[in-house]
């Protein structure tokens, strides 16, 4: 392989490593700050690609016997072009809605009672989602998929090279939702999520509405999770109710983040590429090593191997690393408690 | 029948059968979740390493011993199964036990959250479907099989043989559970601890032993549970026991978490409701059906059918 081709294959890959990483940032705002238990990412994935897509595919050509009824062609809309094909950012905005939907529907019924009904509801999520995808074709042609999802500027740059184009898009929207995140984290806001996670009930009686900080947790990490939908739509630009199966659209982004530690933004980033790597890499191995079964299993031992020993992941959360620096001079602990 | 008129009365039959199965699984986890307040994401992969250790007896290991059959009497399966049945039981008790003094013992010594043994218990099932892929393949398998006249009742009711057999071995069983839960001193011990888990403690009961049974019960219950899935369906599959774990949430949530009877009660209502919702919508929506039931439930009754409601 010549170094071109590395470095195209490196740049796919920091695609969708980044796209992975908005995922789990978005997990992050579920399970590190709050400990709301999604094991539906899946769901919320699909539902962010499929709308975006939807939005801005053209509509069905019966002559490729397409029978899905809606291609809102967004794309070939003049009013949104404007040269810098603004359709786009009206679809990543609707995948986040559609999500952020959905995530309130679900949240409000589940999120005031028993927090484990809410991760078996996202379970729910992700399935009902696969399963109408799957048999409606009329919304998004069923197992077939959707082939014709437009690229973002794809007519500045020659289709070979468009990657390179891509990698900046996501990684400017990444870091957009990695200061969001950080800064909603380091808040006000924030710090009842991590409250509530570490002592619901104490949280109660200082005087927090719980379940709404819930819901509202739940809400944003659905539609960021919508976002990463989207960007993954128009960088892979075919769908079909196949490409969400629970391995990489759920436990793969369970493993990033525990890898880079719960809690932690730069952890949930760090931890997405480092999974990916081994994912991506492992897949040059001989023998076993690629083999996708084992490779199953490894992650199910990962993140039970992390449970047990380091629940911090690599990173930890912020909060860990300052506890152990040195106590200062007054001889009392900075961290109180904990 | 005067109820339900337009309800095709197969397809409560059919619900019935698929519900004891719901049911063997749902009872186990429930129990689970009750003493060891730990919603066990591995349950439904659990019941799938039951069926693939039954698979592997039947297929692998029978075979050189010169025990081989399908078609025994009524049923498309043969005598092997029936062998495999309590051997694979004990396996994957075994293998439960064996997982929490691994896994989740430590956790809950370190006093880990409710959160975190899921999330333990999610890379469990992870790993268990890995395994089973990576030794089965993920292709589908059956146990080997003739195939039989279905029996035809009055009202256009057609019960396959294989149905009734899982339906009476699931009444056995739990008809088993009952007398253990009720007249055993572990069983009251179980039922105990599910209860008020610190009050057990102090009245000295040994918690040690009741997490070993309340494994050892869950886990045997999922292999069977697992082996009829696989007698019913005709066919096995790595992803057989995830695909399993709404309607067994359902059942449990809709029972009340921890309360077996419930779970009993709620895996006929989820496996009827499953089956009879074919007669309007597609087949293939049944666990989006399951689904829809657990949300309707916790709205209604968040406690469960049987629980107070908030």
């Amino acid at each position: 392989m010549d170094i071109g081709g590395v470095i195209d294959y490196l740049v796919g890959f920091a695609i969708m490593a980044m796209i992975y990483a908005i995922f789990t940032l978005g997990l992050n705002v579920h399970w590190g700050f709050t400990g709301l238990f999604n094991i539906g990412i899946a769901g919320f994935f699909a539902l962010g690609a499929y709308t975006a897509a939807l939005l801005t595919s053209p509509p069905p050509d019966p002559e490729q016997f397409e029978d899905f009824v809606f291609g809102g062609n967004l794309a070939h809309h003049d009013v949104l072009a404007w040269g810098i094909d603004a359709w786009f950012f009206l679809g990543i905005a609707a995948a986040a809605a559609v999500c952020g939907l959905v995530a309130l529907i679900i949240g409000s019924i589940t999120l005031r009672l028993n927090d484990d009904y809410l991760s078996i509801a996202t379970l729910g999520i992700a399935e009902s989602v696969r399963l109408f995808f799957l048999n409606e074709k009329w919304a998004a042609n069923g197992s077939k998929g959707l082939y014709r999802i437009p690229k973002f500027l794809g007519d500045l740059i020659p289709a070979e090279n468009y990657d390179y184009l891509y990698i900046v898009v996501v990684l400017i929207v990444l870091l957009i939702l990695f200061v969001a995140v950080q800064r909603a984290a380091r808040s006000p806001w924030g710090r009842v999520l991590r409250a509530i996670r570490e002592d619901e009930v104490t949280t109660a009686a200082s005087g927090k509405n719980v379940s709404h900080f819930k819901l509202q947790s739940f809400v944003f990490g659905a539609m960021i999770m919508g976002v990463g939908g989207a960007l993954f739509a128009h960088h892979v630009r075919f769908l079909s109710p196949l490409t969400f199966d629970p391995l990489l659209a759920t436990f793969v982004i369970w493993a990033m983040l525990m890898v880079g530690g719960s809690g932690n933004n730069l952890g949930a980033v760090l931890g997405a590429f480092v999974v990916w790597g081994v994912w991506a890499g492992t897949q040059f191995l001989p023998g076993v090593f690629s083999d996708p079964s084992f490779r199953l299993l490894m992650i199910g031992v990962l993140i039970v191997t992390i449970m047990l020993l380091r629940p911090g992941g690599l990173l930890g959360e912020w909060r860990r690393i300052v506890a152990r620096r040195p106590a200062p001079a007054a001889g009392r602990d900075a961290t109180g408690a904990d | 029948m005067g109820f339900l008129p337009f309800v095709k009365l197969g397809l409560v039959a059919n619900g019935i059968i698929f519900g004891s199965v719901i049911a063997l699984g749902a009872i186990g986890l429930t129990l689970v979740y009750g003493i060891l307040k730990l919603g066990n994401f591995a349950h439904g992969d659990y019941m799938a390493f039951g069926a693939y250790v039954a698979f592997y007896i039947v297929d692998g290991l029978l075979p050189r011993a010169g025990i081989e059959g399908a078609g025994l009497g009524p049923f498309t399966f043969g005598f092997p199964v029936l062998i495999a049945l309590p051997l694979s039981a004990i396996v994957v008790a075994l293998g439960a036990i064996a997982l929490d003094l691994l896994i989740y013992r430590r956790l809950r010594q370190r006093g880990a959250s409710t959160a975190i043994l899921m999330m333990a218990s999610l890379g469990v099932a992870i790993a268990i479907r890995g395994l089973v892929q990576l030794i089965w393949s993920g292709d589908t398998q059956h146990y080997p099989r003739e195939s039989r006249q279905v029996y035809h009742l009055p009202m256009d009711v057609r019960i396959p043989p294989d149905g009734l057999f899982v339906a009476i071995v699931a009444v056995i069983l739990v008809a088993g559970v009952y007398m253990l839960l009720t007249y055993t001193k572990i069983g009251k011990a179980m039922r105990a601890t599910s209860d008020n888990p610190s009050l057990a403690l102090v009245t000295g009961i040994n918690t040690k032993h009741v997490v070993w049974w309340t494994w050892g019960i869950g886990g045997a219950l999922a292999a069977i549970a697992g082996v009829l899935l696989a007698v019913v369906q005709a066919q096995l599959l790595p992803i057989m026991g995830w695909k399993f774990l709404i309607p067994l949430f359902a059942a449990v949530i809709l029972g009340g978490i921890g309360n077996p009877y419930g779970a009993l009660i709620g895996a006929l209502v989820v496996g009827v409701s499953m089956e009879v919702s074919t007669q309007w919508i597609n087949p293939s929506y049944k666990p989006a059906v399951a689904f829809a039931i657990m949300i309707g439930v916790l709205l209604a009754r968040p406690h469960g059918i049987f629980g107070d409601s908030q």
